[in-house]
């Protein structure tokens, strides 16, 4: 026939290939939640039986291969604390100058390219670094304060960043409706742009704690302990973190066979810590959100 | 004396021109309404009143615009206080996420007010005059964002009244209102100039001709024509204005 142009074998053809191409695209998403969920189960099925009260709350024993991991966690807890405290101030007012501040153009450019190389930098030249600054130079010694700025060294990319993020997607009408009532920039960043912006950068921050939490080639130099009968009694003490813990019984040790199960277990808390931070941050971002619409 | 007055204005978006030589004299407590088709200026020269075109870089700016005898992009004029004299309503309402009342008092309090009594006092008085404390009086805790469309532009307009202006820019209050929602609002204009200066740009040329004292028509930013509103519609002096007010273009 005349007309018959559009071929008909095509029609099924090009359906069979969109078919084809959306099944290796379904597939292949779903393999990533496989994936999570693998890791997960594992960790689980082999860190649950080591897991009880006396675990969580009580020192290591027997050169390491008994008793729990306290120290660790509140290791962890105090340097995920302490380099929020500085990674905070630092990343949230630097995020503020290149949205509202600095002119647009080369300068912030300039700003934030480096800003994404200092995330692209290997962790553990942040280690040698902060061995180098502030454990021998500022006289640190290796100490929370120490390892605590290293990581927040670390983190403060990822601060700028999701800082940066959550003030451009405010509406540059509401600068305007608070500038056209006489209040200054800083007033209006303080009183409508930052109000509006902290559910994000909240959000950020504690997604990068969370990062922080299972950092341990920063700590390596600068910070994390062995192992430590007590915990720490001040900022210049070293103190135990999860991961170098869970690093240091599974590469030495005298034992393997009693060490592996607390690693396990190691591992797991590790998570599980995570995970609720990550709820935390949501959890946060809802309240904010609802005291905005009110306040 | 005028409240307003723009002599030989010219505006420059980097290299572009957006106003070309405009003068203008605005009288105290006068409602003038700014008329033309998109681009061509209108909302331009409105926001040089209270400088906020000072906000886009690369903008510049010839010639001059006194408010009061006072050249207001003089070095010695803190633009602070000049937005504090010269409010402004956008086009779209733009409450803050704050509840009914603090979206009144923010003004007051970014300005230093630290009487709450004062304050209190004052967010009542600026909502009756917006035509809004009825409407709200029970939920002032309330979050703004809860209001409609037509009652956020009115709590928007009260809160530029609550520091006490002289002038009102209005940048197409109503264009994003319900038609009772912008009768609302231009009952509010009638009110509101006995008391300030007006300007008000619009597309709406039934809304320019019912609220303004005189209008001015903007054409490829040129100030074509400006006299009396009356005029203006019922035998205005240039073709152009002719064309556009007879809906042949724009």
């Amino acid at each position: 026939m005349e007309d018959n142009i559009f071929n008909a074998r095509q029609g099924v053809r090009k359906r069979r290939s969109q078919w084809i191409a959306f099944g290796v695209f379904k597939l292949l998403s779903y393999s990533i939640v496989l994936i999570l969920f693998c890791i997960l189960g594992f960790i689980i099925y082999k860190g649950i039986g080591v897991i009880n009260w006396k675990f969580l709350t009580s020192p290591p024993s027997d050169g390491m291969t008994g008793g729990g991991i306290w120290p660790a966690i509140v290791g962890t807890f105090y340097l995920m604390i302490g380099s929020a405290l500085f990674a905070f101030p630092v990343g949230v007012m630097s995020g503020i100058y290149m949205n509202e501040y600095a002119p647009k153009g080369k300068l912030v450019r300039f700003i934030r390219v480096m800003t994404n190389n200092l995330s692209g930098i290997p962790s553990i030249v942040f280690g040698l670094f902060g061995m180098a600054l502030f454990v021998k130079y500022l006289g640190f010694g290796d100490s929370i304060l120490a390892g605590s700025l290293t990581l927040g060294l670390l983190c403060v990319p990822l601060v700028i960043r999701t800082t940066e993020e959550a003030l451009k997607a405010i509406p540059d009408s509401y600068r305007e409706g608070s500038l056209a009532l006489g209040a200054t920039k800083l007033q209006t960043i303080r009183y409508v742009i930052l109000p509006m912006g902290m559910p994000n950068i909240i959000t950020g921050l504690i997604l990068a704690m969370g990062r922080v939490s299972g950092e341990t080639a920063p700590i390596l130099f600068t910070c994390a302990a062995y192992f430590l009968p007590q915990l720490p009694h001040s900022i210049l003490d070293q103190c135990m973190a999860l991961p170098y813990h869970l690093y240091v019984i599974s590469t030495s040790g005298t034992d393997m066979e009693s060490q592996l199960p607390i690693a396990y277990g190691t591992a797991l808390v590790l998570i599980l810590i995570i995970l609720v931070v990550n709820l935390l941050a949501n959890g946060l971002r809802r309240y904010f959100s609802n005291k905005l619409k009110t306040n | 004396m005028n409240k307003i007055d723009a002599q030989h204005v010219n505006f420059f978006y980097g290299d572009f021109q957006a106003l070309k030589d405009i003068s203008m004299a605005i009288e105290e407590k006068a409602v003038v309404a700014f008329i033309g088709p998109s681009g061509c200026g209108k909302s331009t020269f409105l926001r040089l009143f209270n400088r906020m075109n000072d906000l886009i870089p690369g903008a510049r700016l010839e010639g001059k615009i006194q408010i009061d005898g006072v050249n207001i992009y003089d070095k010695s004029v803190q633009v602070d206080e000049l937005r504090k004299n010269v409010g402004m309503v956008f086009q779209r309402p733009n409450p803050f996420p704050k509840s009914i009342f603090e979206n009144v008092a923010y003004g007051l309090r970014v300005n230093g007010v630290k009487d709450n009594e004062f304050i209190r006092h004052r967010v009542e008085e600026t909502l009756k005059g917006a035509a809004l404390w009825d409407e709200v009086k029970n939920k002032l805790k309330e979050s703004a964002f809860a209001l409609s469309g037509g009652q956020q532009q009115r709590l928007c307009i009260a809160r530029a009244m609550a520091v006490s202006p002289s002038v009102l820019l209005m940048d197409e209050p109503a264009s994003a209102l319900d038609p009772i929602s912008t009768a609302k609002v231009e009952e509010l204009i009638h009110e509101l100039k006995k008391e300030y200066t007006i300007v008000i740009v619009t597309h709406n040329m039934q809304q320019a001709a019912r609220v303004s004292d005189k209008t001015a028509f903007f054409y490829m930013g040129s100030m074509v024509e400006y006299d009396d509103t009356k005029k203006i519609f019922t035998n205005p002096s240039k073709e152009a204005t002719q064309n556009y007010i007879t809906g042949r273009f724009g």
